[in-house]
């Protein structure tokens, strides 16, 4: 594939000084989609934990437990306060320093690599906004249809899964978009702990090549390609699972 | 806990005896008796904030009472190791907003208790359903999704929900007071036909021309009492008690 457009990208740097390094050169093409591929990765394990988080948060929020009811409201106060750049050192340095370590056969390697550090720390993150988003789309099932479910005899656990969660998500799914696009940009934090991402591999290519501008430009559009990506995901979700004539 | 093979079809199928409901200090209920023998339609009318959803849904335990005692085919309604699925297919309720599930079709919506709850073959299920359509007459929009749909034809899609448990008693929880009154007529004809066949209903309603002509007996209630009951004709034509007499006054 590199063939098609490496003389191009080749006659390009040497006419003009415009250097897209990763189009011509195989070692940082490789590098490139290497990014790239641990870049998606990330997103796609971070809005998995984060979406488990907000259903289980959501959950919890509503047990006859104060303290479980506490434990949940203290979890979103201190991960919405604070920036994910500091969760993530926090995460990384903080409590990967005392996690332990396994012996890899002379050499000694941390149970949590940075990868799942991002993963976890960003997917907390994410699961602080995820539970709100759950929990309101959760209240606006109106009371009347859950009780019309109950009159005709639908046990709570019924209820819950074939009414509240069905709707809930629904109601839920602007929300979560917004929240899963954010977290997808703020994947690139991830950076600052060293993971393989697209954003660590682009600054690694900058500085051996010194082609700053270029690998910005690049970098951009990554980005812009795959929210744009996201946001069609999400929605045509809410075009396939919109209810006719609902809401008009 | 009575066994209910104690009931027998010439008693009662619904009594309320003494029964009271408070919402904090507020009593809703203050006391109210009422027998529904099988095959009976009895019609409760009064003024609003009288009590009337509340005394409803008392009969199927969706409304917890304060004191008193309410059975159903000779079982305590309000008894804590009652088996709450077995009262649940006795009864059916419709109520006024129509509360169908928006994100399931017209056929799903009348599918989805017997399928979820007495887990009943499908074919069987899909079978009845059909024929609850083609009898409420909606066979056309069974595809359809609730909100495509007329609040008339939502109400009746909701009878046909109601009726795919295939309970022995129907409440009607002011069934027409949310309809525009070119649909009324049309849920009012579905309820008609279903009394004819032989169902025991009892409605709330406001439609006080529909209560003459369909119910066996009529509860005039005020205040959280019953305060006059009596055959339709003899409670709309000599009301014996003023505040019955002053109510049908101002509505009739």
């Amino acid at each position: 594939m590199l063939d098609l457009f490496a003389p191009f990208f080749q006659r390009l740097y040497e006419t003009t000084g415009v250097n897209f390094t990763p189009f011509y050169d195989p070692y940082d093409w490789g590098r490139l989609l290497e990014g790239m591929w641990v870049s998606v990765k990330l997103i796609l394990a971070v809005i998995a934990v984060s979406m488990v988080i907000g259903v289980v948060g959501a959950g919890a929020q509503t047990s006859k437990l104060r303290i479980v009811r506490f434990l949940v409201a203290a979890y979103i106060e201190i991960f919405r306060n604070t920036p994910p750049i500091v969760q993530l050192l926090f995460f990384y340095f903080g409590l990967g320093a005392i996690t332990p370590r396994v012996d890899m056969g002379g050499w000694y390697e941390p149970i949590i690599g940075s990868f799942g550090w991002a993963v976890i720390a960003l997917g907390i993150f994410g699961g602080s906004y995820n539970v709100e988003i759950f929990r309101s789309g959760v209240d606006a099932v109106p009371e009347t249809t859950k009780e019309a479910a109950d009159a005709l005899g639908f046990s709570d656990f019924k209820i819950f899964a074939y009414i509240t969660l069905p709707l809930a998500f629904r109601f839920s799914l602007p929300a979560l978009t917004n929240n899963v696009i954010s977290l997808a940009k703020t994947s690139s934090l991830a950076y600052v702990i060293a993971v393989p991402e697209i954003t660590y591999t682009l600054s690694n290519i900058w500085s051996d090549s010194v082609n700053v501008p270029e690998m910005m430009v690049l970098l951009f559009l990554y980005y812009i390609v795959l929210v744009a990506v996201i946001a069609w995901l999400m929605g045509w979700l809410e075009r396939k699972l919109a209810l006719p004539g609902y809401g008009q | 806990m009575q066994p209910a093979s104690t009931w027998t079809p010439d008693q009662p199928i619904v009594a309320l005896r003494d029964v009271h409901k408070s919402f904090g200090s507020f009593e809703v209920l203050k006391g109210i008796d009422l027998e529904v023998m099988k095959g009976e339609v009895i019609c409760i009318i009064g003024p609003s904030g009288s009590g009337k959803s509340t005394l409803v849904r008392t009969i199927n335990g969706l409304t917890p009472v304060t004191s008193g005692s309410v059975t159903v085919e000779g079982q305590e309604v309000h008894d804590a190791k009652l088996d709450k699925l077995a009262l649940r297919r006795k009864v059916g309720i419709v109520f006024q907003q129509y509360n169908l599930f928006p994100h399931r079709t017209v056929l799903d919506n009348i599918m989805m208790a017997p399928l979820l709850v007495l887990r009943e073959k499908r074919d069987d299920v899909e079978e009845r359903a059909r024929a609850l359509l083609a009898k409420v007459k909606l066979i056309d929009k069974e595809d359809a999704y609730p909100a495509e749909l007329s609040g008339g034809q939502q109400q009746r899609v909701a009878i046909a929900r109601s009726l795919c448990m295939r309970p022995d008693v129907m409440l009607f929880d002011e069934v027409t007071a949310a309809l525009d009154p070119e649909t009324v007529k049309e849920v009012l004809v579905t309820i008609k036909e279903l009394a004819s066949d032989g169902m025991t209903c009892v409605l709330v309603t406001h439609e006080m021309g529909f209560a003459r002509e369909i119910s066996d007996r009529v509860y005039f209630t005020d205040h959280g009492r019953i305060v006059e009951s009596g055959p339709p004709d003899a409670i709309f034509e000599c009301p014996q008690d003023p505040r019955t007499r002053e109510f049908l006054s101002k509505v009739l």
